[in-house]
């Protein structure tokens, strides 16, 4: 069980909550030591919407351990309303047919369990597509 | 700098299941056949090229294993790491090594041994070539993130469906032609249609099977070549290896493939040629969508039409652009971080017009370009007869 | 204790109020025909509709943090304002290890709160937020977080199995100046009364059938609401709405029908024939989708009821800052009409049901 790796990156994988770049302004995500845009130090915390569009998606049958449990599910590439993409699962589909481009928002969902019926359960970000709701 | 260094022999074992055999034989045998070719050259240095043998079977510390079993002990012996491509980086290793010097006669081998373990170990296990925290974490595979990159061509550049059987196609009817090549049978197109979705649009004919295999070269300068030496000399023209971000999604643009890009180019420039010139080229078919990719990154494709050249017979051994001419890793099979290696061996074949019914005619220049992940890590080299 | 009835009303130091609110309901959706069809031949109708059942991905923990969310953004305050985030259910998915922490934890709410799992059969929800308001009304804290939210466990082939469902909601408990709804007051009515139990380490609760009624959920029910009025000085006929805790379709609506309710109050908040019996979420879940509709000036009787047992009482006075709110947040109508229909093997799967 990788316990002390969950948890140092609970905060991004909770909540989407990754960087902004104090030189440069650049919304980074997931959360790094040099900022990718202008290699200066980037550590000011920032929490993205968790709004965003699918960039692309496929689906995964054949899940690797811990996951068999889940599949098949849907994984995407996701690029957030601020500019990152990220890799994340789809969820809460039902009927809805996934397309490049359609608009999804970030949920917190159990991620898989590590260590079997014993182990501890991993929550982290997924995306389902937008509910309305009045913003 | 590397117009000294040469490839004076190589080795290789049948690419497949092997049940009965361990990482440590398949290592030896094919470091024993490669120096069956020149057996009066004493190696000084072993550079391994291997993704899996700490996590599949439980085995570090490769130098000194494969040395000794090997019967090289006392060498020099470090094991590169590149995932798909450790066996491309293993490779330029030992032709730094050999053209700055350090070392005279090294033995560059690819091995890797996946049988140890049984499926899903192994498809965990082959995760690790992904970022584990952001891309393995959510759930993703290998395959699915060559569905993610598939899905999002063929939408970016309006392909049909059923537009990279091609590239199954030819590496199956090139695999029927080689011996160590895992399937050894031609395929026809309804066979790919009808193959079973593996990460949509990506099909099991997509996919090129992981294996075990262990392959092997003699890198030494040309000065060191024995006397009575028979072969044509296949000479290293160039050699580099360039990285991108690891995880897709940290790219600025998810499909730009930057680093086979530069690397391709680097390599056009250290071998002062151009892409017209290369007779074959050995790229790593992992999934037929990196085949079209590296067709492009090349230069032999303009972007989203790589896919193009599968249609039209230009990959075909006798084609403008032969590829995977003894079967690539869809047909020969994929031991990860053996490829690269395997890679030179059957490009050194071609040259040296050993490669049988799938010769490709006059072969003079071969590309070889060797991709862990997509396109995180590549290797480029570029081997030219004598 | 005296028993006159205004000294029984729980009554804050500090006035308080709900600041904010929010739901969750899982999309999927199991007809009591299926559930009928599986075991009885689809003899049965079955109590309610249908009932809402969680995806693979979903438990607890994510349910109740998609509420205190949406609490959080109808309340417009920040996570670290918080000072307690509390969690009832009886469907924790540690038996020990909190899930109020990583509910806290995602919403930014760490690390200066308290936090803790409440369990009260039904009403561990409503017991949490009569901790709020005592919190809060004593000064101790500015605002809390109080959820309600189950994803209840229903033997196969039990009655229950026909109702127990998925959801609930989370309130976010301040002062009353800056509330959408003004806390009047509140009562609780406990006795120790075994109706329906899970003992430690076992997968499904038990129940005494219809012991489970009169002496139970309506004698709590009902003492709880008529105490509560009584020591208020208010009738039926001064709430807008009432809601109750809500087992199935039929005992909410004889419980209100028992204190003199009109189905016209009680079926705004009656939510249970389309999503089922959301155990500690239902009573407060059913209170979300009043919020929803609610205008300034409109009272609302909220009673909860848990097994082993007891009632929680709360009469509240919605306030002209509710204006605005409703909107920020999706509202429980909305996660009611997202809905996909599923089938008994499909539930079995996603309720991981699959014998051992």
């Amino acid at each position: 069980m990788e316990v002390p790796r969950y948890w140092r990156n609970r905060n991004q994988r909770y909540a989407l909550v990754g960087e902004v770049c104090p030189h440069c302004e650049v919304k980074i995500f997931p959360p790094r030591d040099v900022c990718p845009a202008c290699g200066q130090d980037a550590k000011t915390k920032f929490s993205f919407s968790g709004r965003g569009e699918v960039y692309s998606y496929t689906t995964i049958s054949d899940a690797p351990a811990g996951y068999e449990e889940n599949a098949p599910y849907t994984v995407a590439l996701v690029k957030l309303e601020e500019g990152p993409v990220v890799t994340a699962q789809l969820t809460d589909l039902g009927q809805e047919p996934v397309s490049i481009g359609m608009p999804v928002e970030m949920v917190t969902r159990r991620i898989r369990q590590d260590g079997g019926k014993e182990g501890i359960l991993v929550y982290g970000y997924k995306f389902r597509p937008v509910m309305a709701v009045a913003r | 700098m590397l117009e000294d260094v040469v490839i004076a022999g190589i080795g290789q074992i049948q690419v497949g299941e092997h049940w009965e055999t361990s990482l440590r034989s398949h290592a030896a045998r094919a470091i024993l056949a490669a120096r069956s070719e020149v057996p009066s050259l004493q190696p000084d240095m072993l550079v391994i090229g291997n993704m899996l043998g700490s996590t599949i079977s439980h085995q570090a510390n490769l130098g000194a294993l494969v040395a000794d079993w090997a019967n090289l002990s006392g060498v020099d012996a470090p094991t590169v790491e590149a995932s798909g491509a450790s066996g491309g980086a293993a490779l330029r290793l030992g032709v730094m090594a050999v053209s700055s010097r350090q070392a005279d006669v090294v033995v560059v081998l690819g091995v890797e041994k996946i049988t140890d373990s049984v499926q899903t170990g192994q498809d965990r296990a082959l995760t690790q070539m992904m970022d584990t925290d952001y891309e393995a974490m959510p759930g993703l595979t290998p395959s699915g993130q060559a569905g993610l990159v598939m899905n999002r061509y063929m939408a970016q550049y309006q392909v049909p469906a059923g537009a990279f059987a091609g590239f199954a196609v030819n590496a199956h009817a090139n695999g029927a032609h080689n011996p160590n090549a895992m399937f050894r049978k031609p395929i026809t197109r309804q066979r790919y249609d009808e193959a079973e979705v593996v990460a949509p649009p990506v099909n099991q004919m997509d996919v090129a099977p992981a294996a075990d295999g262990a392959a092997a070269v003699i890198l030494t300068r040309r000065e060191w070549l024995p006397a009575d030496y028979a072969m044509p000399v296949v000479r290293v023209a160039a050699s580099n290896l360039v990285t991108d971000s690891l995880a897709l999604h940290d790219r600025s643009d998810p499909m730009l493939f930057q680093a086979a890009r530069l690397s391709s180019e680097r390599a056009f420039r250290q071998a002062g040629i151009s892409p017209a010139e290369v007779d074959l080229f050995e790229l790593d078919d992992a999934y037929s969508i990196y085949a079209a990719l590296q067709l492009e990154a090349a230069g032999f494709a303009a972007a989203g039409q790589g896919w193009l050249l599968a249609q039209d017979g230009s990959i075909i051994p006798r084609g403008r652009v032969p590829i995977c001419t003894l079967g690539g890793s869809k047909a020969r099979g994929n031991p990860i971080g053996a490829v690269g290696v395997y890679q030179a061996v059957e490009a050194v074949l071609q040259l040296r017009g050993k490669a049988g019914g799938s010769q490709v005619p006059e072969a003079r220049v071969a590309m070889l370009q060797n991709w862990g992940g997509p396109a995180s890590t590549v290797a480029t080299h570029i081997l030219m007869r004598e | 204790m005296e028993d006159k009835p205004q000294s029984l009303v729980l009554k804050p130091k500090l006035p308080v109020g709900i600041i904010g609110y929010g739901a969750y309901i899982p999309r999927y959706r199991l007809p009591n025909t299926e559930v009928s069809r599986i075991w009885v031949g689809g003899a049965r109708p079955g109590p309610v509709k249908e009932k809402s059942v969680p995806g693979l991905d979903e438990d607890v923990v994510t349910m109740s943090i998609e509420a205190a969310r949406n609490a959080l953004a109808r309340a417009g305050i920040c996570a670290d304002e918080l000072r307690a985030v509390w969690v009832g259910s009886e469907s924790h998915p540690y038996s020990v290890k909190p899930t109020s922490t990583l509910v806290a934890e995602a919403i930014g709410a760490v690390p200066h709160i308290q936090a803790g799992d409440w369990e009260f059969a039904c009403k561990a929800g409503t017991e949490a937020m009569v901790a709020a308001i005592a919190m809060i009304g004593a000064g101790m804290g500015r605002y809390a977080l109080a959820i309600g939210m189950d994803t209840a466990q229903g033997r196969p082939g039990d009655d229950l199995e026909y109702t127990a469902a998925a959801g609930g909601a989370a309130y976010i408990l301040g002062p009353a100046a800056e509330a959408l709804a003004e806390i009047e007051g509140s009562y609780s009515f406990v006795t120790d009364t075994p109706d329906f139990w899970r003992r430690a380490d076992e997968r499904y609760p038990s129940h005494a059938q219809r012991f489970t009624g009169d002496p139970a959920y309506f004698e709590h029910v009902t003492s709880a609401a008529k105490t509560l009025m009584s020591g208020l000085g208010s009738q039926p006929a001064d709430y807008r709405y009432c809601v109750f805790h809500q087992p199935n379709a039929k005992f909410p609506q004889r419980a209100a029908q028992l204190l003199g309710f009109t189905n016209e109050q009680n079926k705004t908040g009656l939510l249970s024939p389309e999503i089922g019996n959301t155990y500690a979420g239902a009573a407060i879940v059913g209170l979300s989708a009043i919020l929803d509709e609610a205008k300034p000036g409109d009272r609302i009787l909220v009673t909860s009821y848990g097994s082993g047992a007891g009632s929680d009482a709360f009469s509240l006075r919605v306030t002209d800052k509710i204006t605005g709110r409703q909107e920020k947040a999706t509202r429980t109508r909305e996660y009611i009409a997202r809905r996909t229909e599923i089938d008994y093997g499909t539930y079995i799967r996603y309720r991981r049901l699959f014998a051992e």
